[in-house]
């Protein structure tokens, strides 16, 4: 009998400690899948940063770096200049790169780091018990934002990956939804095309993926699936933003 | 030995690139641009890689990048962007990786002003970031040790898998003087097992400093309590003057240590027997010296340019018989070495 459905090589066989109705895992997975086919698993290092993000080396057989909050992409310069051969990538959720490393995240990318930021949007601080963060909804309740987040005194949620793909050291940016099958492979499909460009030196790559957090969000699996549709897509429209032919620099 | 004359930040560059350091990652602040400025010149030409970094935030965290990847890193700044750097100083001592930070002190509070000052003694050599770590802490007094003192940090941050700063203040920074600019011993740079370089033909490995088990954080705390042990055990550095024979003992550190020295010769020309310890780790902290000192010489007088910041760590170390006075000038005051003889003939009048 022919196996035609397996658990990726690039990812291990552990329990896992997201919430039932996370999609975090299928990120993990995809990013898995991804490493497997391009054969990059004992040349690629993961740095997570700091949230539900955090135990990346818990299910990933390669090296890890754990990043101070917000600074993964920091550390990714760091380490890709000191091993240019090897295929480095940020794992960061919208609390940690949104907020807190914004500043990191711009000016790696306006370099060009040959890097990639697989950036996890679920619009509240997950580990922390779902705070109101930048990429909060208008009008979503949060135990930060209680009334709901009102722009008088909030502002508008922040949309990264069309921010980015301003930067002239961009060349992928996108976003993608992981909450049904049809986007979980149009997903995998970016991931791969991000680790792809990457070891093809094209400069720094993003892919932003829209996430349940039904905890923190207060509702059901599904009922998440539905909000991901009805109230995420509608304001962090999916599509390509930035995508470099060639290595097309100014 | 062939000598050049070299200011103060250029001989720690150069000492950077003799120690084998290619990574320096650093953003613009006063007295110690010379440093980036040099090395953004003469790293490419060693196949090294200079970043202008848009924060001292991100400085600091390249820089954990780098290390990270097995590879001699530094960055260097002053007061303010030291302070922007701690959190990630904090949590590479807590994931056991090397590191070289220099800090050429401006005088604080706030953004302070660029004058030769010491107020950053308690920040470096007292934690600074979070959590409980040290790190391991030079202290420079000459072009000549901002030189060799690099490459010493740089062995003992691999050493001990330990961040190492050197702490200077803008005179050392940047007067001119003679320097040495070959080491004086050939530079080793240690193999390291523990780097992220891929997993190719061995286990992952993991660098981090997150421990949320049941009392899986007290057990690292612990075996970090054991290094910086070994370090208090092994790593002492100071120089003596004239302790033989005095009837007082100056302690100073860096600029106030040479300005004593003056004062010394000074006040032995008038039959005054003062002497000097110089600590040149100030972490580990000369504490058995000046404790062994002080049994015999009963009056210390700590010098400082702050308001009384290793003052403290002379009190610990101290006989408890001692007598210690403190003379400080903060905020960008050099002591004349005739305020220190002043100083010390009022302490030895003192009954």
């Amino acid at each position: 009998m022919n196996r035609i459905f397996q658990r990726p090589a690039s990812l291990l066989d552990r329990p896992t400690h997201f919430c039932p109705g996370c999609t975090h895992g299928i990120a993990h997975r995809l990013i898995a899948e991804a490493i497997d086919e391009l054969g990059i698993r004992e040349r690629t290092i993961g740095i997570p940063g700091v949230g539900c993000c955090v135990f990346l080396y818990h299910y990933f057989p390669i090296d890890v770096l754990e990043a101070p909050h917000g600074r993964a992409p920091a550390c990714a310069t760091g380490m890709k200049r000191a091993q240019p051969d090897k295929i480095i990538f940020a794992y960061q959720g919208d609390g940690d790169m949104a907020a807190i490393g914004t500043s990191e995240v711009i000016h790696a990318a306006n370099r060009g780091e040959n890097v990639t930021v697989f950036y996890i949007n679920n619009s509240v601080y997950g580990m922390t018990g779902g705070q109101m963060a930048p990429t909060t909804l208008l009008g979503q309740q949060t135990t930060t934002s209680p009334y709901g987040r009102d722009f008088k005194s909030e502002g508008y949620p922040i949309r990264m990956a069309e921010m980015l793909a301003t930067l002239e050291g961009v060349c992928y940016s996108t976003r993608v939804a992981l909450h049904t099958p049809r986007h979980v492979n149009q997903a995998r499909k970016a991931v791969i095309k991000a680790l792809e460009m990457q070891n093809a030196e094209m400069g720094f790559s993003v892919v932003e993926m829209l996430s349940t957090c039904n905890t923190n969000w207060r509702v059901t699996p599904l009922e998440a699936i539905d909000m991901i549709e009805n109230e995420m897509i509608p304001y962090y429209p999916l599509g390509v933003f930035k995508e470099r032919t060639g290595k097309d620099f100014l | 030995m062939d000598r050049r004359l070299t200011k103060g930040n250029i001989a720690l560059a150069e000492g950077a690139i003799q120690a084998h350091c290619r990574y320096y990652f650093g953003y613009p602040i006063t007295p110690q641009n010379d440093i980036p400025e040099y090395l953004s010149r003469n790293l490419p030409k060693v196949g090294g890689v200079f970043i202008p970094a848009e924060s001292e935030i991100a400085s600091i965290n390249m820089v954990m990048g780098a290390a990270a990847s097995g590879k001699r890193a530094m960055t260097s700044s002053s007061g303010p962007g030291i302070s922007l750097m701690q959190e990630a100083l904090s949590y590479m001592a807590g994931s056991d990786i090397p590191c070289v930070v220099v800090n050429i002190m401006r005088s604080g509070p706030g953004l302070g002003g660029i004058a030769p000052t010491q107020g950053d003694y308690s920040q470096a050599v007292h934690g600074g970031g979070h959590g409980d770590y040290h790190s391991i802490v030079l202290a420079p007094a000459s072009v000549q040790e901002m030189f060799d003192l690099t490459i010493k940090a740089f062995e003992l941050a691999d050493t001990y898998r330990n961040p190492a700063m050197i702490i200077a203040d803008a005179m050392i920074g940047q007067f001119q003087e003679p320097c040495r600019l070959t080491p004086r011993e050939p530079v080793v740079v240690p193999d390291k097992p523990w780097a992220l370089t891929g997993c190719k033909g061995r286990a992952p490995q993991l660098l981090k400093s997150l421990y949320l088990a049941d009392g899986e954080q007290e057990a690292h705390n612990l075996v970090m309590k054991q290094k910086y042990d070994i370090i208090r055990d092994r790593e002492v550095m100071y120089e003596t003057r004239h302790l033989e024979d005095a009837e007082l003992m100056i302690v100073a550190f860096g600029t106030p240590a040479r300005i004593a020295k003056t004062a010394i010769e000074n006040l032995r020309a008038r039959g005054i027997r003062a002497g000097l310890l110089r600590p040149i780790s100030l972490f580990p902290f000369p504490v058995h010296q000046v404790h062994d000192f002080s049994i015999r010489i009963k009056k210390i007088l700590v010098v400082e340019m702050n308001t009384g910041q290793m003052l403290r760590d002379v009190q610990i170390s101290a006989h408890r018989d001692s007598r210690i006075f403190f003379y400080g000038r903060p905020g960008g005051g050099v002591p004349y070495p005739d305020d220190i003889e002043a100083q010390v003939v009022a302490a030895l009048e003192e009954a």
